[in-house]
């Protein structure tokens, strides 16, 4: 009896000692904070999801030089409060390497002055160029979402090129949607763009006919709208309700086949920039994004059993940048930060990054392209 | 300054607004005038009927049969919620009830996000999407719709309580619970009605105005709200006054948004909540009690 017991815990441990041998290299650990559920959980759920599916990859093949990425992903469900609270947890609890995230604006600014302060790596999937503006105060900080800045300037760019220099605005009261109005404002003088009303809606609001019947009476040749959620959709519904028949432009918030569904007939005809994904069938195969883009669809379909999400795309490229960084450069915050800067010609679902001491997104105008809702699908225009 | 087909405008789209708020208010009073509670949970129904028929007619797309079958549901929901949540309360003191009906609300909302999500739905408007044109003002059939038939089924709750052997009986129990007893009506099954009533009305509500503000998981609260206050400017218990409550309050609100400015929506509901309460209490119409 006792021999038996001896050999058993002989085998035990030889092969817990062999199970052991082959997690000899640390794993890397990525933290990750989205807004998964909340507000924001349309941008949160498809970065969580990506994140997940690119680390899965690496991991079934061997992982990054042999070392395993340990993904910690939280919550902050859109609130300031508790994406603070997560960075703090990943930065002193998990020891995390790197963060990808948050998702929105505002809690990315909170969660980077953690990060700053604690030099720790940080890559936003939001949009605001607050985010990594101005670069001296953002050596840390990377975002791979495109910037409002840029959106604005292929929708004022296109308005030139159609001669529609008059124009109403009609902004979401979100983060999201006063960054935008500043660039709109900002942006319109040197595009000959002159701003002939501006109104705002509430992000929860169901009834926009108030402020598009200030629009109408005024000598707007074109409305720019600019939120995300469902209410753009009802702007849209309410657009034709009024039958306002001047072109509604809508912003890259809106660059999913959710905001088709929800604005149904009122969707046919509106214009919005949005990145390569939505229309990646259309490009020409010289293009090196539409590979991929394509990879990207349909590695998102197959696993997750939806429709590839633009969104998802932020987290997506991050944590590919992120693991380039990590093959590169190690287990180094400072060394990861470098390789991150360092990046030239990546090729992502958002654009194709060429980041640098002063520019932290690393993409330009060109990672927009401007489309037309037609027939319930997205067409490349121009 | 406004021109007269931008106040013609405002003037469409806060009566349709308004007769949502109308139907809403219309369930607090019938609750109110049964049991002397307020109903927290009645936005709750106008969020289900929305979604229930919204879920309905991606099953079977026939309107019509989501209209019905929405508000079937909603009222049983309504019939369930009293027998179980309200009628075994050993202390019925009103501002027990009242706090249940906030749970309830509350319980609501979850279930609502677990069974649907975050997401908006659509419903397709009863009769198409071409506006209609009243000089340069438009309207669509949609708000047509709600209009004809809140005011279709205030003419038909009128009818029901004054002319029919039940209606009057919810009446006698609403006046004087006691007496209703003495007589042999079955006071439970009165109020257990009056909630079911409420709720079909809500559910009515909402199904209306899904195809036009979509249906959302959190829709309720604010509607039930903005239903509370037209209940109480109107006059908490008369059914006349939550119909007048509720296209003042829809008016204002539109009005206010068009004139002043879209962010002050939302605060006209409560800033005339607050002036009825401070001016004249019992409501424009003066309510019963």
């Amino acid at each position: 009896m006792k021999k038996i017991g001896l050999v058993l815990a002989l085998t035990l441990l030889a092969l817990s000692a062999a199970a052991n041998a082959a997690d000899l290299k640390e794993p890397y650990i990525i933290g990750g904070i989205f807004s998964i559920t909340g507000p924001a959980s349309y941008l949160g759920e498809p970065e969580r999801n990506c994140l997940e599916m690119v680390v899965e990859e690496i991991n079934a093949a061997g992982g990054l030089n042999g070392h395993p990425l340990q993904p910690v992903i939280y919550d902050d469900e859109g609130d300031v409060t508790k994406a603070r609270l997560h960075a703090e947890k990943l930065l002193q609890k998990d020891k995390a390497l790197a963060i990808v995230g948050p998702s929105l604006t505002h809690t990315s600014m909170t969660v980077l002055e953690i990060t700053q302060k604690a030099k720790l790596p940080l890559i936003s999937c939001a949009a605001g160029a607050a985010i990594t503006s101005p670069a001296k105060d953002r050596f840390w900080v990377f975002k791979t979402a495109q910037t409002d800045q840029m959106a604005v300037s292929r929708i004022y760019a296109y308005c030139k090129k159609h001669n529609l220099t008059k124009v109403a605005i009609l902004t979401v009261s979100t983060g999201f949607g006063m960054a935008g109005k500043d660039q709109l404002l900002g942006q319109a003088p040197q595009y000959g763009v002159e701003v002939v009303a501006q109104e705002v809606f509430g992000e929860k609001d169901t009834d926009m006919t108030p402020q598009l019947t200030k629009i109408r009476g005024s000598a707007a040749q074109a409305v720019i709208c600019w939120g995300t959620g469902p209410a753009p959709a009802l702007v849209a519904k309410n657009l034709k309700q009024l039958g306002l028949t001047i072109p509604l432009i809508q912003s890259h918030g809106v660059a999913s086949k959710k905001f088709i569904e929800l604005a149904g007939d009122a969707a046919e005809g509106i214009i919005l920039p949005a990145g390569k994904l939505v229309v990646y069938k259309q490009l020409p195969d010289t293009d090196p994004q539409k590979a991929v883009c394509q990879e990207y669809a349909e590695k998102y379909q197959a696993k997750f059993k939806a429709p590839e999400s633009s969104f998802g795309g932020y987290a997506y490229d991050a944590q590919r940048l992120l693991n380039a960084a990590l093959t590169k450069a190690g287990s180094d915050p400072a060394k990861i930060r470098d390789a991150l800067e360092g990046t030239r010609n990546f090729v992502g679902v958002s654009g194709i990054f060429n980041m640098s001491p002063e520019d932290h997104n690393g993409l330009n105008p060109e990672a927009f392209v401007m489309v037309k809702i037609h027939n319930g699908d997205f067409a490349l225009i121009d | 300054m406004p021109t007269l087909s931008s106040l013609l405008q405002y003037f469409l789209s806060g009566l349709t607004n308004g007769a949502i708020y109308a139907l809403i208010a219309l369930g607090f009073g019938i609750i109110f005038n049964a049991t002397a509670i307020i109903n927290f949970a009645q936005g709750e129904m106008v969020m289900l009927g929305a979604l229930c028929a919204i879920s309905l007619y991606h099953l079977i797309p026939s309107l019509p049969l989501a209209f019905l079958g929405g508000v079937f549901l909603v009222s049983l929901v309504g019939l369930v919620f009293e027998r179980l949540a309200l009628r075994p309360v050993r202390d019925p003191a009103p501002i027990t009830l009242i706090i249940i009906t906030v749970g309830a609300a509350v319980f609501l909302k979850g279930l609502a996000m677990l069974l649907w999500g975050k997401e908006a739905y659509s419903l397709p408007s009863f009769s198409g999407n071409a506006p209609l044109y009243l000089g340069a003002a438009t309207i669509m059939p949609q708000n047509l719709w709600v209009l004809g038939l809140t005011a279709f089924l205030v003419l038909v709750l009128e009818a029901f309580f004054r002319l029919t052997l039940v209606g009057k009986a919810m009446r006698a129990t609403a006046y004087n619970l006691r007496a209703a007893r003495l007589v042999g009506i079955a006071v439970g099954r009165m109020v257990q009605l009056s909630f079911g009533l409420a709720a079909a009305l809500g559910a009515g509500a909402g199904i209306l105005i899904a195809p036009l503000t979509l249906g959302v998981y959190d829709m309720g609260t604010m509607l039930g709200l903005k239903g509370f206050s037209a209940a109480i400017i109107g006059g908490l218990g008369s059914l006349s006054g939550g119909v007048l409550g509720g296209l003042l309050l829809g008016l204002a609100e539109s009005f206010t948004s068009g004139l002043i400015s879209s962010s002050y929506r939302d605060a006209v509901a409560f800033l005339l909540l607050l002036l009825v309460l401070f001016l004249r209490p019992q409501g424009l119409m003066g309510g019963r009690r």
